[in-house]
């Protein structure tokens, strides 16, 4: 890898090494114009300690592997510059996303994140009889309006790692798997939803969110999963009460 | 927390929200130029309506604060299940006993 | 600190909280104050005195802004969840709200 030209200043860049157990280890790295943090942590690990472990994989935004937290914050390392994150200084602090067991430096296990999901029944469910014909869902309808909003999820984590009602109870289903479930409540073809109400209000679900929004913050493509989760509060409610979706 | 606690808890609420309104513009009424027991009793002796709108009130913060404090207890200390549950429930009959006597005192 | 700590929400959340915790221990001793009338209006006179100290009128002021930082802050809560609502500056709108009936009632005990 050459440089354009010597670069103006060096960065201090601090990554956590090890799993639950470890510490941060210092390295300095030429700081170069239009940079992001993953070509920083790219640069690091082939340049100077290949035994550093993160991920990534399209490097566009597209993805979501990247996610990590960069000076206490969740985001995709990817489509963060580091003129961004350092302000006026040339500190930076990388940590694998919270709220996940990490495997090593900045990877961190996401099984559990998916399990919720599936627990929250995030996934489609056709019924046991197939549909005689294909269901007509017009865009502008209410509820396909509302499934748009939310449908963009790509898993990538950094909702769950912001949430707090995630760090204090762990067994909280969490935004991601709830907004899925959002999306799917509104699915009119979906015949699933009376087991899915079920799923998402028991003492882990929707209820237990506290609207502290950190992850309509911090959603890198924008979503806001507060939102569904208001609404899977009232679906949850109707449903209750008089046991309609 | 259950969808039923978390009704209770949001439909007490707006119970509350509009007790409370009432609440603190009669309080900020009837502070001006201080306040005596003489004033708070003349205003509440006898007076039905005031007894009925406080023990509406009494029965809805019992409900809505231990679910409140539920909340918080579960998930900022290891405390939680049915020993958890059964001394809420002691601190609602507490805040109902307690609130009760207090309507009554103004009252009678 | 935290990234998600300085945000507005969370902020909001924990000043709900707090006021909540705040007026869960209050109104056990707000109740037990009332029921000196129990004892006749001097009882309850005599315990009003005990308030007329400065740091009992601070204290009482912080109820006061605690009971309204809990009830703007819910009724944000209750328009998100309810009211479909999807406004985060409720929250500093909601504070400055409860900072109006605190600043309220300063001026009404000033004025008593």
């Amino acid at each position: 890898m050459t440089a354009a030209a010597a670069p103006d200043s060096v960065l201090e860049v601090e990554i956590w090494r090890g799993a639950e157990d470890g510490s941060f280890q210092e390295f300095r790295t030429p700081q170069r114009e239009h940079q992001t943090v993953l070509d920083l942590v790219t640069e690091i690990q082939r340049e100077q300690d290949p035994t550093l472990s993160y991920r990534f994989a399209c490097r566009v935004g597209i993805c979501g592997s990247c996610a990590m937290v960069v000076n206490g914050r969740p985001r995709w390392t990817c489509r963060t510059r580091v003129s961004e994150v350092i302000g006026g200084g040339h500190r930076i602090k990388l940590e694998p996303l919270r709220n996940f067991p990490v495997v090593k430096d900045l990877t961190v296990e996401m099984t559990q994140f998916f399990d919720k999901w599936k627990n929250a029944r995030g996934y489609f469910e056709p019924g046991k009889t197939p549909a005689e014909d294909f269901a007509i869902v017009p865009p502008a309808s209410k509820k396909r309006r509302e499934i748009d909003e939310h449908i963009e999820c790509i898993g990538c984590g950094v909702c769950y790692s912001a949430c707090d009602v995630v760090a204090w109870d762990k067994d909280y289903l969490g935004p991601a798997a709830l907004n899925r479930a959002w999306t799917l409540v509104n699915d009119v073809r979906d015949k699933g939803n009376a087991e899915r109400l079920d799923a998402i209000s028991q003492s882990e679900g929707c209820q237990a969110c506290h609207t502290h929004m950190s992850c309509t913050e911090f959603c890198p493509k924008s979503l806001a999963p507060t939102y569904s989760i208001a609404g899977l509060k009232r679906a949850a409610f109707r449903h209750s009460l008089w046991g309609k979706r | 927390m259950s969808p039923l606690l978390f009704m209770a808890q949001r439909l007490t609420a707006f119970v509350l929200a509009l007790a409370v309104s009432a609440h603190l513009a009669t309080i900020l009424y009837a502070v001006r130029g201080g306040l005596s027991a003489g004033e708070i009793l003349a205003r509440t002796h006898g007076n039905v309506a005031f007894m009925l709108f406080y023990g509406v009130f009494v029965v809805a913060v019992a409900i809505h604060a231990p679910i409140g404090l539920r909340s918080i207890i579960r998930e900022w200390t290891p405390w939680r299940g049915r020993t958890l549950d059964l001394a809420l429930v002691l601190f609602s009959l507490f805040l109902l006993a307690l609130g009760f006597r207090a309507v009554y005192a103004v009252y009678a | 600190m935290r990234a998600s700590h300085t945000q507005r929400g969370f902020i909001a959340a924990m000043l709900h909280r707090l006021s909540g915790i705040a007026l869960a221990i209050f109104l056990p001793l707000h109740f037990l104050a009332l029921a000196t009338a129990l004892n006749g209006a001097n009882a309850l006179d005599a315990f009003l005195e005990l308030t007329r100290q400065p740091l009992v009128k601070f204290a009482e002021w912080g109820i006061v802004v605690a009971l309204a930082v809990h009830m703007t802050l819910g009724l944000r809560v209750l328009a998100i969840e309810f009211f479909d609502f999807h406004e985060k500056t409720l929250a500093a709108l909601s504070v400055c709200v409860a900072a109006v009936f605190a600043v309220g009632f300063v001026f009404i005990l000033n004025a008593g």
